[in-house]
């Protein structure tokens, strides 16, 4: 006889480890990441073109929308790369336990949150 | 087996070598740009313009943007493989990406190039 199986798994009911999730962003930030590059090379050539190209990006990047924007590609870059460092640290065999791992994931972090709020300060 | 024509060397460990040295230049290229910033806090265009303009910085730009090139795609890549099953549509968004990373870092050329 056939044991009645799960029709669909309960995602609510589960719960991701903080490596887990430090993992899966890093991923994202990095596709993220991706999909920014023709907006960085954008901003730069018009940066560098002229003088009133830079004011011009300036006065943009500064508008309330752009502001939260820029925020947030930045944050994407920030979290990349402090998620990164973690990575290359591991490389040499630091953390590379279950529970140094799930430290250091929170310690992670909390870096990149802090990293992240500063620059939040910073461009407002 | 794993499809790995496409990959960026055609070798796992090599591809993991690469994406961490691509990681390193791109990190201290970040570290040099963040420096710039908080040595001149109110950058303005002559600054950034001779910033660029000088040659070692428009080479070290040029070492980050190989790695970016080289570093994105095996990332890129890795997600790919990961996700997409059906290999046509996996070769498409490969060839696609490829596509993309090639024209940003010609695109880059240009800009550094022409300013
Ligand atoms: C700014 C452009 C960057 C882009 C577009 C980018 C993109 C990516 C992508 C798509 C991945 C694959 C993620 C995965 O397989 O889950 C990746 C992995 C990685 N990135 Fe980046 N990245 C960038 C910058 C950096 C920087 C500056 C660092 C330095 C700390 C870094 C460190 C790493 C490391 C160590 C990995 C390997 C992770 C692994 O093996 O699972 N990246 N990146």
């Amino acid at each position: 006889m056939n044991k009645p199986q799960p029709v669909n798994l309960q995602l609510t009911s589960m719960k991701f480890p903080a490596t887990a999730i430090i993992s899966i962003l890093h991923r994202a930030s990095g596709v993220i990441l991706f999909f920014l590059i023709p907006f960085i090379l954008w901003a730069l050539a018009v940066s560098l073109k002229s003088a009133a190209g830079f004011q011009q990006l300036h006065a943009f990047l500064t508008t309330p929308v752009m502001k939260f924007i820029l925020w947030g590609s930045l944050s994407a870059l920030v979290y990349h790369f402090v998620a990164g460092l973690r990575h290359l640290l591991m490389d040499f065999g630091f953390a590379e336990g279950k529970q140094s791992g799930k430290v250091s994931a929170v310690i992670t972090m909390s870096i990149a949150v802090i990293i992240i709020a500063v620059l939040g300060v910073l461009i407002w | 087996m794993v499809n790995n024509v496409t990959s960026y060397s055609g070798n796992g460990l090599r591809d993991w070598l690469l994406q961490r040295v691509s990681a390193y230049v791109l990190g201290f290229y970040l570290v040099f740009l963040l420096c710039v910033y908080f040595l001149n806090p109110s950058i303005d265009y002559a600054l950034w313009h001779s910033l660029f303009a000088n040659i070692w910085v428009k080479l070290f730009t040029v070492l980050a943007l190989l790695s970016l090139l080289v570093h994105t795609w095996i990332g890129i890549w890795t997600v790919i493989t990961d996700y997409v099953k059906v290999t046509g549509i996996r070769l498409l968004k490969e060839a696609i990406v490829m596509l993309a990373l090639l024209t940003y870092l010609v695109w880059a050329l240009v800009i550094l190039w022409s300013m």
